[in-house]
């Protein structure tokens, strides 16, 4: 017999004022961050990449009071079990878009590895004014072959792939991946029902 | 079980709260297969919680305390089969007495409190349990429609052991004028609203010191954690 469910807690927006509590020193409030946008550090300056983007909206208009965090597995393909802010990789990150020039969200990281047998990808979580629940993502890396096989990807209708892949810029003083968000139009982000 | 009753969360799109018109996924979201969606998060040590992260009449006290009614909260985390969930990062933030945030963009004409921050954070312990003091929040206006203010309440984003136990919600109090004006408020189930308003907890407050709430969260799903 199925066990009685509890009803879940009702998800509510992260409202506009969020970053004075989730990213506090990222904006230069008084109070410390347990995450932040370093997701790996001290990595060998060859294995360093940053991932940036912006968030648009239905009129193609930067959002910048969104949060997102990004959650990765190692180099080997492993999640971080316990989390620490000391450690060297901790897989996970957290920014909001409200103190980059351009409004983006930019992390340094390093490319993760293939998770039983997915192509190499970044979890997305994103939270905003305006958006009254968390919604759901990931990225994979253009140009991986892997990205061909990948079963998540494959079941995605095929004009929208490319709403999921990161892509390389021009940047040529460090490796640089560009994952846009969309929330509508024709360049609509997947997001997902997990 | 008949959907409209099961469901509990309110639709992405709400136009009675106006930035959701631009800012909700128009097409239908992918349906995760069960195989790819267990995906577990990291759980969080004690190293992350500084001494007075649940105290937030003490962590940003200069040289008296915080004006406002000191209030206690109170509640487990549970899945959705009721099992309680340890270590789980609950992070808060709110205005303070009068209803005026911290935060830097904030422009409503109501005092800002210098030994109050409004933020805090901590995990749940081996029942699932968090505990936290505060000063209870004001309302605040917003602009959304005409003379539109926000009824009292703290903002709450909780982080469990899967990435479907990531919630952002609103703790709000009980017997509350103004529901019946809030769309954030509204745009959950009608039958669902309850489970967003704290508990007037008489036998938790302490005498001549706090007024005490409960507010107990239930994340998607069921617990799949080893750590559990
Ligand atoms: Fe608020």
């Amino acid at each position: 017999m199925e066990q009685s469910k509890l009803p879940q807690t009702p998800s509510q927006t992260i409202g506009p004022y969020f970053a004075y509590g989730l990213t506090a020193v990222q904006y230069g409030y008084g109070f410390s961050s347990v995450i932040d946008n370093i997701i790996a550090n001290e990595a060998p300056e060859k294995d360093i990449i940053y991932v940036t983007g912006n968030i648009y909206d239905g009129n193609g208009k930067v959002i910048h009071d969104a949060m997102i965090e990004l959650w990765q597995a190692d180099a080997k393909g492993a999640y971080v079990k316990n989390y620490e802010q000391e450690l060297l990789f901790k897989g996970l990150g957290r920014y909001g878009t409200g103190t980059d020039g351009q409004q983006r969200f930019v992390f340094k990281t390093i490319m993760p590895g293939m998770v039983q047998g997915q192509a190499p990808h970044i979890n997305v979580t994103l939270f905003m004014r305006g958006s009254l629940h968390v919604l759901y993502t990931r990225f994979y890396f253009e140009g991986d072959p892997a990205n061909e096989n990948d079963p998540l990807l494959l079941s995605v209708e095929p004009q929208r792939r490319t709403t999921l892949v990161a892509v390389k810029t021009n940047n040529t003083e460090q490796q640089e991946y560009c994952f846009n968000i969309y929330m509508q139009g024709e360049n609509e982000t997947v997001f997902f029902d997990l | 079980m008949d959907d409209m009753i099961t469901n509990v969360q309110p639709p992405y799109l709400y136009p009675e709260y106006k930035s959701t018109v631009l800012r909700s996924p128009t097409k239908p979201l992918l349906i995760i297969k069960e195989n790819l969606k267990n995906i577990q998060l990291p759980v969080f040590g004690e190293s992350v919680i500084g001494k007075y992260d649940s105290d937030l009449t003490k962590n940003a006290r200069k040289d008296h305390d915080p004006i406002g009614e000191r209030i206690k909260v109170s509640g487990k985390v549970m899945d959705e089969y009721g099992k309680p969930l340890r270590n789980v990062l609950v992070e808060i933030w709110q205005a303070n007495a009068a209803g005026r945030y911290i935060h830097k963009e904030e422009i409503h004409d109501a005092p800002l409190d210098p030994n109050f921050l409004g933020a805090g954070r901590m995990l749940t312990d081996n029942d699932g349990r968090y505990t936290f003091y505060s000063i209870k929040p004001g309302a605040y206006p917003w602009g959304n429609h005409y003379n539109a203010w926000r009824p009292n309440h703290i903002h709450f984003s909780v982080m469990g052991h899967q990435l479907t136990h990531r919630l952002v919600t609103q703790m709000y109090f009980p017997g509350d004028p103004l529901f019946e004006f809030d769309p954030i408020y509204q745009s959950v189930p009608l039958h669902a609203r309850h489970l967003m308003v704290a508990k007037f907890r008489m036998d938790w407050t302490e005498p001549e010191f706090a007024l005490a709430y409960e507010f107990n969260i239930v994340l998607k799903g069921k617990c799949q954690s080893i750590f559990e």
